[in-house]
């Protein structure tokens, strides 16, 4: 069944059927059972990409496209791993990094597919660059 | 010269406080600030060439920002051509769908919004902030710190918050180590209280993103925004970089909410002369395009500088439905004392508790506001029944639940014993029984034992380093025999899996149901349509522990024989010394008490002894006819030798009458029955013999006690119903014996 936005939501009891763990594990199988049976581990319990994505749809199917564009960079974020994240977030914060830092980091964030915050962080190095927001050289 | 009333006034708590008046140049300006610029929206070839007075290349970082991810230039045509006045009557008129508005608001500018939003007064704020807010119905965020970080005190607390029903339950830590032994407490107890709360730890945001991938906490709302650039810069972010977080905590599962509000650029030193409520929308416009689903506003930290200023309580009314304008969820302050004096912040608390927010309170301290670790406690423990009543006196859902004393305990000790088993299991520093029993039942850290805190933090940072998650945690619950509390751990698992608590203004409920914007929004559309309290959940937050049954109150002290005996129909005495003492109904058979808890018979002897203190003869009838004390007294004066008779209601209150007064006149009425001791009625006796034997008589001396009114009004009810329930319709008086005769 083809995914409505604007009827399938809440995804968790409208369509447990198109929500999978990391590893495939349909989400009626993280239970007690599975847990006491090991089959789930800690890195198990998160939302996929592809969860992400179908929330970025409910949200622009609600009217709120903001929402739905961080929604749609957070599904492209779950990717990418912690160390990065938090690497890119410095590099953000104000006059932390040079232009060429930030694109540098815009581009390994594109080998990750993160292609739209790739994109994200290349706009803010321009504003950062007439605002006086970047590290000296 | 000085006024001892302006001395009296200025020992009051209010004073702490200072009023100023305001100071543009300092930001120091709740709304409409002199240099706050026109709206202004120039679009060319579809760029924004000017916006709020200023050209596209002197756009801040904000300006920027808020260009290029939040104005809908399709809406804002339409929206930015429309008159101030026309917005803000749409804001109010309950036909005009808030999904108009929120359309609407994509399109306006941040000088356009404040200025709307400025032209509407505190009650017409109230209506469009009921109407915009996000879900259909308020809830609630608690608080839960300590000043110990005890792990015992904060599961109990977390459970008996979310027993009451907070929605969210937040902590923080005072030592940064301890975060994940927090995290974890505060997990532990809130799923024992009520499945389904969810739970942040406001750390450092590397932290933060920690306690999340392992699912230790599920929202966050530490993301500062400020409305000038040299805050924001000085805050150490812009909203890139803010936007960015945001979006790295939606991909690790976390709900994630904004702060702002007003107050904080001028604490910051650069309001660069614009009033707060400009400020503030330009913060909501950034949080908006920065796709936060919400924001914690209304002041926050900085509202008693809000407060000084004239209009601040309005402002920060008009941020909030600035933000739900802007369709965001929105957590509404009232975390941070906003005043030294109890009047003044419960007024301004009523702006947000009235309509209802999706978070009334940012915070409300679960715990007594000296643990409240975030300097927060604005409204405490020991408030608790004030905010229930205050809930029942208006019939509104401010998201607190009344839960009897003994269930509190319950879950308190049943969360304590789980974080033990939890930290058993875990192999943490022992939870010992002690700390149960003291978590359980105690009022603050101060009862709590020590515990070794450095063997605390060094395992909070060992827990870290194996990787211990929110699966391990519901599997040590499991193996300890807490089965519905790891359900509980493990479902909110499962809600990160599903990630549907990402949408706008999302909660959840006990089955794992999630509420938001999307699934379950408000609709109000004036009386009759949205959320209302009533029903289950108004007979649920009206029955406080406290509340008494009138019907079994009514029943009554009439145990045993009487004292007095009824002796036929009272005739008219001639003896012109005699003084009648005229009983209602139900005296001293029915009722055997006075409201003052008198015995009906020392009252009565109390008042013969009085008269024949003062040389008269006492007669006791009873007045079986009507219970009004004017009536009682005034038959009575009928049926008296000398014209004169004293009348008393069960209740105490008693009237001296004159047989040739109108009845409803007397020569003295004693009012105040509950301050009324035997001296009292013996005064009475007295000055009732004085009128019959013509002396010269003075007022008995009586207290005056305003409050008596209010407490004992409930009483007097009840009591004074059981005397017209006495009351026999044309039945002539009756003669009293005194079971044991009358001695003076």
């Amino acid at each position: 069944m083809t995914f409505d936005p604007k009827r399938d939501y809440p995804l968790g009891t409208q369509r447990p059927d198109l929500v999978f763990t990391p590893s495939g594990l349909p989400l009626s199988e993280v239970t007690l059972d599975s847990l006491r049976a090991g089959r789930i581990d800690g890195g198990e319990i998160r939302a996929t990409p592809e969860t992400l994505r179908l929330q970025s749809e409910v949200a622009r199917a609600a009217g709120r496209e903001p929402l739905a564009a961080s929604l749609q960079r957070a599904a492209e974020l779950a990717a990418v791993p912690d160390e990065l994240l938090l690497a890119v977030y410095t590099a953000l914060r104000p006059r932390r990094a040079t232009a060429a830092q930030l694109e540098d980091w815009a581009a390994q964030l594109e080998s990750h597919g993160a292609e739209r915050t790739a994109l994200f962080v290349r706009e803010a190095a321009g504003v950062y660059a007439e605002r006086g927001l970047l590290a000296d050289a | 010269m000085r006024s001892r009333r302006f001395i009296s006034r200025e020992g009051r708590e209010l004073q702490s406080e200072t009023l100023v008046s305001p100071l543009p140049e300092l930001g120091l300006v709740a709304a409409g600030g002199p240099l706050d610029p026109a709206p202004e929206l120039v679009v060319e070839d579809g760029v924004v060439t000017r916006m709020d007075g200023r050209a596209a290349a002197d756009f801040d970082v904000i300006d920027r920002f808020v260009v290029a991810h939040g104005l809908d230039l399709e809406s804002a045509m339409e929206a930015m051509a429309l008159d101030d006045s026309e917005l803000a009557l749409m804001l109010v008129e309950v036909g005009v769908p808030r999904t108009e508005l929120v359309r609407l608001a994509r399109g306006l500018t941040p000088a356009k919004l404040a200025r709307v939003i400025g032209l509407l007064d505190p009650v017409e704020l109230m209506l469009a902030l009921k109407k915009l807010r996000a879900r259909r119905a308020p809830s609630n965020q608690a608080h839960v710190t300590n000043l110990k970080e005890s792990p015992a005190l904060l599961a109990a607390d977390a459970a008996e918050a979310a027993r009451r029903g907070f929605a969210e339950i937040e902590t923080t830590v005072g030592v940064a180590r301890y975060a994940p032994l927090n995290a974890i407490a505060l997990l532990v107890g809130s799923q024992t209280g009520r499945p389904g709360v969810m739970t942040q730890c406001a750390v450092e945001e590397r932290r933060n993103l920690e306690l999340a991938i392992r699912g230790l906490v599920t929202y966050a709302e530490t993301l500062s925004v400020y409305g000038t650039e040299p805050v924001f810069v000085d805050g150490d972010d812009t909203p890139w970089s803010k936007a960015f977080l945001g979006a790295a905590y939606a991909s690790r599962g976390v709900k994630v909410r904004f702060t702002s509000g007003t107050g904080s650029e001028a604490l910051m030193g650069y309001a660069q002369g614009l009033s707060m409520l400009y400020l503030e929308a330009r913060c909501l416009a950034a949080v908006r395009a920065a796709g936060s689903q919400g924001v914690q506003n209304g002041s926050i930290s900085c509202v008693a500088l809000v407060l000084s200023v004239p209009g601040g309580t309005r402002a920060i009314l008009g941020e909030n439905v600035l933000a739900a304008w802007l369709d965001l969820e929105v957590a509404s302050g009232n975390d941070a004392i906003a005043s030294h004096s109890e009047i003044r912040k419960t007024a301004k608390l009523m702006g947000q508790f009235l309509p209802g927010t999706d978070f009334v309170t940012s915070g409300y301290s679960v715990m007594p506001r000296h643990d409240n670790t975030f300097g927060g406690g604005n409204f405490d423990a020991d408030d608790l029944d004030e905010w229930l009543t205050l809930q029942r006196d208006w019939q509104v859902d401010a998201g607190i639940e009344p839960v009897s004393e003994a269930e509190v305990l319950r879950v308190r000790e049943r969360a304590a014993r789980a974080v033990q088993a939890v930290f058993g299991e875990l192999g943490l520093p022992e939870v010992s029984d002690e700390e149960v029993a003291a978590a359980t039942t105690g009022y603050d850290s101060g009862g709590m034992p020590d515990r070794d805190r450095a063997a605390d933090v060094g395992a909070a940072d060992d827990l870290l380093e194996r990787g211990v998650s929110g699966l391990d945690v519901a599997l040590a619950l499991d193996r300890r025999g807490f089965g519905e509390v790891a359900e509980a751990v493990l479902s909110m698992q499962r809600q990160r899996v599903s990630a549907d608590y990402l949408q706008t203004a999302a909660v959840i409920d006990v089955q794992g149901l999630v509420h938001s914007a999307v699934n379950d929004p408000n609709l109000y559309s004036g009386p009759g349509t949205g959320y209302r309290l009533e029903g289950e959940r108004w007979e649920l937050l009206q029955s406080l522990p406290s509340v008494v049954d009138p019907a079994e109150q009514i029943g009554g002290d009439s145990e045993g024989e009487s004292f007095v005996v009824e002796r036929g129909e009272a005739t008219k005495g001639d003896d012109t010394a005699e003084v009648v003492v005229a009983v209602g109904p139900a005296f001293g058979s029915a009722i055997r008490k006075t409201i003052n808890d008198l015995s009906h018979e020392d009252v009565l002897q109390a008042i013969c002894g009085g008269i024949r203190d003062g040389g008269g003869l006492p007669r006791v009838i009873r007045v079986r006819r009507v219970a009004d004390v004017a009536f009682i007294a005034h038959d009575g004066a009928q049926l008296s030798g000398s014209g004169i008779a004293l009348g008393i209601q069960s209740k105490g209150t008693a009237v001296i009458h004159r047989a040739d007064l109108e009845p409803l006149d007397n020569l003295e009425l004693f009012g105040m029955s509950p301050l009324y001791s035997l001296e009292s009625y013996r005064a009475m006796g007295r000055n009732a013999v004085g009128y019959a034997l013509g002396e010269q008589v003075g007022p008995v001396p009586t207290a005056l006690d305003n409050f008596a009114r209010a407490k004992l009004i409930v009483k007097t009810t009840l009591l004074h119903a059981r005397e017209t329930q006495a009351v026999r319709p044309g039945a002539a008086a009756v003669e009293l014996e005194l079971a044991v005769p009358a001695v003076s």
